[in-house]
């Protein structure tokens, strides 16, 4: 009780002491307040003008509003094409990341594990396609599926789309890794564990947060991906494609709202990884 | 006793060059305190790491139990160690850290909760079982690491810099806590530290190394009182070092020309004349002694060129007449008030029995 009150009287102290210099401070922050107002506009005016729109009972899209409607969404879900091609994206995605998971897991603890010639190489090898245009990537895949003969489909995609989003599981994986003392692998197997039991027991564990992260960032990131899939792609289409082609004769209220329906999703997956990234800073506390 | 783990002539060089131990051979008995001493780089990790089996020896043998053990993977070998950064699992509470060794074993999960219980019970945390380590002080951290390792009742416990992590009053309670542990469990402890107190204070026997090889084996008063080379003359403990000149020698003792004057000093082994040799000389060995009295021992005659009071005794710097100086370290008694002590500037005469006296080879 009376440390608090001791506490608050300092704090007036400190206070009163700064006076003078109050209400510049005060227009500072305002200013800036302005500056962040203005930037969140900027970034996030669209999205609300894009949700705004997916409930306007018009199809052109003109100010001002008309009226509410929810008929959108319904035609949305009984367009064969649309539903179609959300299946597609999901399919891909879904595929790609699991697909990438397992393959660069395992890249990113050989690259932390062991010493071998070439291994920043292989390192820089692994994180290249990050850097390369989709174009690149694209391209240089249609000609290898073209030259062993492969027919292109949804299943080429999902190559592709793994090939460019290794580097981001490899990456977070790896960034992990680093963090983690390697005493605590040699420590597990001291107390008898054999190697897969480690992985199993400890280090899979220790990874979880990281590869939640990097698995919903690939998801996401192979969702709205389309160079790669332009090129890879056979008859069938994703989502990003779809609407891409119809765009070509306007905006539609169902793209609207197609587009309101990933907005959420986009927000649910947010708050995953924000949740996920809190678990992983308390633990990582530990260490 | 019989011997629990042996090493022979054990050998370790990284990537072809760097030699981190050499040709170190040792013996340890069942349920004894062995320490591994010395600086930085000298090996004692290496060595340690290869007794747990986290690295292979380029050549040699590791003999655990009569069986060997060379090049047996860590999760095979009857050894556990406490790990400089206790290595405990962030993700799991203590008790499951606790019981991870056990489960590994086999054992049904209820045996594991009250074997884990016990173990906790003993390094004195019962109320911390179902708790996160980030929760936990460095102390508490440091006890569930023994816990850990001490739960699968290892044939040797492995102990790498255990307490460095610690500030220093907790480290002196917990030398004295882990030799009572020592005790208590009756597991074979083999320590590496490079604190020469904590070497002295816990253990039965010291080995102290020097880039790579085996300095010198033996009880902490072994190491102490007969360093055998003056690396551990000055490692553990001060040492004052006078170059030194043969000039006869007499059944088990030598003269010697040291500090401006002749100084008797009891060994054993040959010294020809003339030899330039080092004489060793505790700074606690060395008294001042009274004015006008001639005892039986050796005197050196300085001044007192400097004091410092570390409370619980003095150190003096004398410098001898032939110019080099002396540590002399003094336990003050204590109805003597300073003023009573030789002051600063003054001539003193030092003296220092013959078995005080160490030789030592000639710095070359
Ligand atoms: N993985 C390694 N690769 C190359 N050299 C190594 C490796 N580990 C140790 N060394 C070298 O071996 C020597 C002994 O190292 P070690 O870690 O055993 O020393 P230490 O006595 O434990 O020292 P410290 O007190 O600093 O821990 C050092 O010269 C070190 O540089
Ligand atoms: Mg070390």
């Amino acid at each position: 009780m009376s440390t608090a009150s001791t506490d608050t009287a300092m704090i007036s102290t400190v206070s009163r002491a700064r006076k003078p210099g109050l209400v510049s401070r005060y227009a500072a922050d305002m200013a800036f307040m302005a500056f962040v107002a203005l930037l969140m506009a900027f970034l996030y005016v669209p999205i609300w003008v894009l949700i705004i729109f997916s409930f306007n009972d018009s199809r052109t899209l003109t100010w001002p509003l008309s009226g509410f409607t929810l008929d959108w969404y319904g035609t949305l879900f009984s367009n064969q094409d649309l539903l179609a091609a959300i299946g597609n994206s999901f399919y891909v995605a879904t595929s790609a990341t699991i697909l990438t998971l397992i393959v660069g897991i395992p890249a990113a603890m050989a690259i932390n594990k062991f010493q071998f010639p070439g291994k920043a190489l292989f390192r820089r090898l692994i994180l290249l396609p990050i850097t390369l245009p989709g174009i690149v990537t694209g391209i240089s895949m249609l000609n290898m599926f073209r030259l062993f003969g492969f027919n292109l489909s949804l299943e080429t995609v999902i190559l592709g789309h793994a090939t460019a989003l290794l580097s981001v599981v490899v990456t977070q994986v790896y960034s992990r890794l680093q963090r983690l003392p390697r005493s605590l692998d040699e420590a597990s197997a001291d107390l008898g564990a054999k190697g897969w039991q480690t992985f199993l027991y400890v280090t899979l564990p220790n990874l979880k947060t990281a590869i939640i992260g990097a698995a919903l960032l690939s998801f996401v990131l192979s969702f709205d991906e389309i160079p790669v899939t332009f090129f890879l792609t056979g008859r069938e289409n994703t989502l990003p494609m779809y609407i891409y082609s119809t765009m070509r004769r306007g905006v539609t209220p169902e793209i609207n709202a197609v587009g309101t329906l990933i907005v959420l999703a986009s927000l649910v997956l947010i708050v995953i990884s924000v949740i996920m990234s809190r678990e992983a800073n308390r633990s990582r506390q530990s260490l | 006793m019989a011997s629990i783990i042996e090493l022979n002539d054990i050998r370790k060089v990284y990537g072809g060059v760097i030699v981190g131990v050499d040709h170190v051979s040792m013996s340890v008995e069942d349920g004894e305190f062995v320490t591994l001493l010395g600086p930085s780089g000298c090996g004692k990790s290496t060595l340690l790491r290869m007794i747990g089996g986290f690295e292979q020896p380029t050549a040699g043998q590791i003999v655990l139990a009569g069986r060997d053990v060379t090049y047996e993977p860590p999760h095979k070998r009857d050894v556990n160690m406490v790990f400089q950064d206790y290595a405990l699992f962030p993700h799991m509470t203590v008790g499951e850290n606790i019981s991870y060794g056990l489960r590994m074993m086999g054992l049904p999960r209820s045996e594991t909760r009250s074997k884990a219980v016990e173990a906790l019970d003993l390094v004195g945390l019962p109320e911390k079982i179902d708790q996160k380590p980030h929760e936990l002080s460095g102390g508490q951290r440091q006890r569930i690491a023994l816990a850990r390792a001490i739960v699968r009742n290892p044939k040797v416990l492995l102990l790498d810099e255990p307490l460095s992590a610690l500030d220093a009053n907790l480290r002196e309670q917990m030398q004295v806590e882990l030799k009572h542990m020592h005790e208590k469990v009756g597991i074979t402890f083999i320590m590496v530290t490079h604190d020469q107190t904590e070497a002295l204070v816990m253990s039965d026997r010291v080995i102290v190394m020097e880039k790579g090889r085996v300095a010198q084996d033996g009880t902490p008063a072994e190491l102490y009182d007969h360093p055998e080379t003056p690396y551990v003359a000055n490692f553990i403990g001060t040492t004052n070092f006078l170059p030194a000149r043969v000039l006869s020698r007499d059944g088990g003792s030598v003269v010697v020309e040291a500090g401006g004057t002749r100084i008797i000093a009891e060994v054993g082994g040959a010294l020809p004349e003339g030899e330039h040799i080092r004489i060793g000389i505790r700074p606690e060995k060395l008294h001042f002694a009274e004015s006008g009295a001639s005892g039986p021992g050796n005197t050196l005659e300085g001044r007192i060129e400097e004091q410092i009071y570390y409370g619980l005794g003095m150190r003096t710097v004398v410098r001898l007449a032939e110019g080099s100086t002396v540590l002399v370290d003094g336990l003050l008694p204590e109805a003597v008030a300073r003023t009573t002590l030789p002051e600063i500037g003054s001539n003193v005469r030092l003296s220092i029995a013959p078995h005080n006296v160490r030789v030592f080879a000639a710095e070359n």
